[in-house]
């Protein structure tokens, strides 16, 4: 910590008292991003005393990184500079809920699980579904931009939050949007705050709307040789009229990630045996699809997908959550739900990449998974989103100059392999010091980003350097 | 009229391309709303070098320009506040590829709403926004204003149906904003240029969603001789998790008005209809369609029709979607409102909506997307009298003020345009404004495009235009 930005902390512990500063040295660590240790950490209870940080960093030049649960801190690039952790946990009120709206108003550090149980006493809930559930915030969840399972079903995150409060670098406290489910008045300013890890301004309050909760639910395991089967059973789905809730393709080693002491720490329903078992000898693709409605709904929806399957090449056809216990769902989408975090506890040097392409190119992405990671010999897990999304994880058995090397070009293919499709590739999650991998690929349109980052952040203080185009 | 700049443009477009003569204009001052907007020439680009070409010719002459699809937006938003060039996409209407695979559609942005699900319906696929003016708004219109539609309660507004956008920015730059992968990295330029109402970019083209058409739709008709027992039905629809594609209110006063025009085979003696579509697989339908019915008849509907085979269905939709034009029989002037409410707040706010028509002497009809709680009051008038003119306003703004304080918005799907700009203070304070000021002139650093919109000016130095003058009411 340099001098100045030591006097700076105890002019900050007078602006927002001593319970709202964290300058304990045993404590700070758990706001280190990449070897970077914050000079302090702040944990306002108000959106007036976020922007009253704000207002003081700007005049301090003090470089601030949001955040809440901490659990997404590795995500981005590492800040270019980090003086003060701007912990958001403390904002953790639901400030309205009706619903008879079907819309709920919260505070960013409201936790996923907290907000589940308060939606599901009324029969609703939020379909983010999201990574790092037991302890990872609403406004993380948002504002990093990592989706889930439902996606399938209900979109992301921008397809149902309806407005914001937040605070820009300049320190002004601003609302876009509102608490209605159709609203055009004025420019949608929120909807660029969604993903933008922090770069933006510091979200003090998000609107959603709710959705009713599934009442009967049923999912189908089916299991291809080859990625290309599993895929075509994905384009004849899309091409019918199902409308399934959730839909992935996973190779067998997200299978045996999913047996591993990882999930099982990060899901505690167990899996029942012959569900999702450890690969083995099967080296093939799971699809794992997911569909609600009443009795009726999902018989029909198990005759059409069978029909489908078959006639897709597949090779086995398992139903799950038929039954009255729910376990069994939790277990099974738990662990679809976690893929990321399970992936990240199962190597010293996980990487994980994420791919997009276009839905009908889905089978070439995972082909060059395998082939990317199978080339340099490294142990891989994949899981595709049918809707075109595929996360990668590489999981070199060691942490060493020779693995991450490895992992470097590996990455490199899939780069490659996806940018022909058309596609995107990013690597979200990898081990710190990893300068020789592009976290955000090749991006257009940095020119612009720019334009509404001096608009949002003047003094360029909030997380700078994590996102694309050193951002 | 700069006779320089008409040399300019018609070297671009054509001399066919381009008009400047007082009468050929007088099409162009208007739109759907009651706004007014004298534009100096109209160009109808073929291609988007034209569009680029003519953004070039606005930039070293400082001139205006404004994007216009079919005209029949709500708010103004296609209407020369500021005179200028009004660039007409007309001609630039080709659906240039329809990806069945992937089910998107790249288009241009003249392309007709209607023409593109009519286009990819033996695909089993369509557009899923529906304006009710879908028969004649453009693609490229849809996208400035981020429309809506019934069915937007199930499939969403158009900023969900969007993949990629290609902008002539204000600098003449071309850039294109969205992907058709999924999640492109960085922040989400296509989420703010959706909406923006033509003051960040011109649109050139764009890549939409096409969605499957559901196996089966059910359209009920619910008649009821209390508005009370119509917007509680409404109510307990949301509590009990029905969902429907479309939940649509036509109060008495739009029954009759819209029967006397379509005979769509509504009851001109009702208090109020709702019109509902469930759809899905054969069986989800079924069964919504058995617990709608349930809602509406324990909230004393006196009837409960269900639509018999797609004849019936359409006829029933045609009444809905033709309501403003029945309306425009009857009364030829008419203002249109837009606010959004929180949907617990129906029956109180049509209590209000109905206290107000009395205190100005109006009867206000009501025609509105219940399901989202977007209503359309009507208040027709007489437009020679412009003493009546500005109490339709009074009374207009008062009920938007009511959707304000009860935690609405003062638009749904029509955008702010000329309309609404006065109001934005009602939503947002001088510091939110600020903030979209600097995010336009960030895109658009010398208002070049589409001046006077959505942002009311701050201080001095822009004009404000006064209420629209009689002649326009047609």
């Amino acid at each position: 910590m340099n001098a100045s930005a030591a006097s700076a902390v105890s002019r900050l512990e007078g602006l927002i008292g001593a319970a709202g500063l964290i300058n304990d040295p045993a404590q700070l660590p758990g706001y280190a991003i990449a070897g970077l240790t914050p000079a302090a950490a702040v944990r306002p209870d108000t959106a007036e005393e976020v922007a009253e940080v704000l207002r003081f960093a700007g005049v301090e030049n003090l470089a601030i990184v949001p955040c809440g649960a901490r659990t997404k801190l590795g995500m981005g690039s590492p800040p270019h500079r980090y003086d003060i952790a701007l912990d958001l946990s403390g904002l953790n009120r639901v400030t309205a809920y009706d619903p008879a709206d079907l819309t709920v108003g919260l505070e960013p550090g409201v936790t996923l699980a907290s907000l589940a149980r308060t939606l599901g006493q009324h029969g609703q809930f939020l379909p983010l579904g999201a990574p790092f559930t037991s302890r990872a915030t609403v406004g993380g969840t948002v504002v990093s931009g990592v989706d889930g399972p439902l996606r399938q079903g209900y979109g992301t995150a921008r397809d149902f939050l309806l407005g914001m409060e937040f605070v820009t670098g300049d320190g002004v406290a601003v609302k876009s949007g509102g608490r209605v489910v159709k609203n055009v008045a004025g420019f949608d300013l929120h909807k660029p705050l969604i993903g933008s890890l922090g770069t933006l301004a510091v979200v003090t309050e998000i609107n959603f709307r709710t959705f009713p909760a599934p009442q009967a639910m049923r999912g189908f395991l089916v299991r291809f040789a080859t990625a290309d089967g599993a895929a075509a059973l994905r384009h004849a789905i899309a091409r019918s009229f199902l409308r399934p809730l959730t839909l992935e393709i996973l190779s067998a080693g997200a299978c045996d990630l999913f047996n591993g002491a990882a999930a099982s720490r990060i899901e505690p329903n167990a899996l029942p045996s012959g569900l999702l078992s450890p690969s083995g000898a099967f080296a093939g693709w799971i699809l794992a699809t997911s569909f609600a409605g009443d009795e009726a709904v999902l018989a029909r929806c198990e005759r059409d997908l069978r029909q489908l399957a078959d006639s897709s090449g597949s090779t086995t056809f398992d139903v799950f959550g038929a039954g009255p216990d729910r376990s069994v769902l939790a277990a099974v989408f738990g662990r679809l739900r976690e893929f990321v975090p399970i992936a990240l506890e199962s190597s010293p040097a996980t990487t994980v990449v994420k791919l997009s392409a276009s839905p009908a190119h889905l089978e070439h992405a995972l082909c060059s998974v395998k082939h990317s990671a199978e080339e340099h010999s490294l142990p891989w897990a994949c899981i595709a989103r049918g809707i075109g999304v595929v996360y990668a994880a590489l999981l070199p058995p060691e942490r060493n100059d020779h693995a991450l090397h490895r992992v470097a070009a590996a990455t490199k293919r899939m780069a490659a392999d996806v940018a022909a499709l058309g596609g995107h590739c990013v690597i979200p999650w990898c081990p710190a010091g990893r300068s020789e991998l592009s976290i955000w690929g090749s991006s257009g349109n940095v020119g612009l980003m720019q334009k509404l980052k001096t608009v949002f952040d003047p003094h360029a203080i909030l997380s700078p350097g994590r996102f694309v185009g050193g951002i | 009229m700069d006779p320089a700049i008409l040399r300019e443009l018609r070297k671009i477009c054509g001399a066919d391309g381009v008009l400047f003569k007082p009468q050929d204009l007088l099409l162009y001052e208007y739109d759907g709303s009651p706004e007014i907007g004298q534009p100096e020439y109209i160009v109808f680009p073929q291609n988007t070098g034209q569009v680029v070409a003519i953004v070039a010719v606005a930039n070293h002459t400082k001139t205006p320009l404004v994007g216009r699809g079919a005209g029949t937006g709500l708010s103004g938003g296609a209407l020369a506040r500021r005179g200028g060039i009004v660039t007409v996409f007309s001609r630039m209407n080709r659906i240039l590829e329809v990806d069945v695979e992937n089910q998107r559609a790249t288009v241009q942005p003249g392309v007709v709403n209607a023409d593109l699900s009519a286009a990819v319906v033996h695909l089993g696929l369509h557009f899923a926004p529906d304006p009710s003016s879908q028969n004649a708004c453009t693609i490229g219109g849809n996208i400035s204003e981020n429309s809506g539609g019934p069915h937007t309660l199930a499939y969403g507004v158009t900023v969900n149906h969007v993949l990629s956008m290609q902008f002539v920015l204000a600098t003449g730059e071309l850039v294109r904003v969205g992907s058709l992968a999924p999640d492109p990295p960085g922040y989400d330029l296509a989420g703010l240029f959706v909406g923006s109402e033509g003051t960040l970019g011109l649109l050139t083209e764009t890549t939409v969603k096409l969605t499957r058409l559901p196996e089966e739709t059910k359209t009920l008709l619910a008649i009821f001789d209390r508005v009370e027992d119509a917007t509680e039905a409404v109510a307990e629809l949301t509590a009990r998790a029905i969902t429907p594609a479309a939940c649509e209110m036509l109060d008495g006063w739009s029954l009759r008005a819209i029967e006397a025009y379509v005979h769509a085979g509504y009851p001109i003696d009702a208090a109020a209809v709702l019109l509902i579509d469930v759809d899905g697989l054969c069986e989800a339908a079924e069964a919504q369609a058995a617990a709608v019915g349930e809602v509406c008849s324990a909230h004393n509907a006196r009837e409960v029709r269900v639509a018999h085979d797609t004849r019936e269905r359409d006829l029933l939709w045609k009444g809905r979607k033709n309501a403003f034009a029945a309306v425009g029989r009857i009364s030829p002037s008419y203002y249109v409102q837009d606010g959004v409410i929180p949907r617990t707040k129906l029956p109180a706010t049509l209590r209000r909506i109905e206290e107000i028509g009395k205190k100005y002497g109006f009867e206000i009809g009501n025609i509105f997307h219940a399901g989202d709680g977007n209503l359309h009051p009507l208040i027709p008038f007489n437009a020679r009298d412009k003493g009546e003119y500005q109490r339709a306003v009074a009374a207009s703004d008062e009920i938007i003020e009511f959707c304000v304080s009860v935690g609405g918005t003062i638009t749904g799907e029509h955008g702010v345009g000329m309309e609404k700009d006065r109001l934005m203070p009602l939503m947002f304070n001088e510091a939110e404004l600020g903030l979209m000021r600097r995010v336009r002139d960030a895109f658009n650093p010398v208002g070049l495009l589409n001046p006077g919109k959505i942002i009311p000016a701050s201080g001095c130095g822009e004009i404000r235009s006064g209420p629209a003058p009689e002649a326009t009411v047609t």
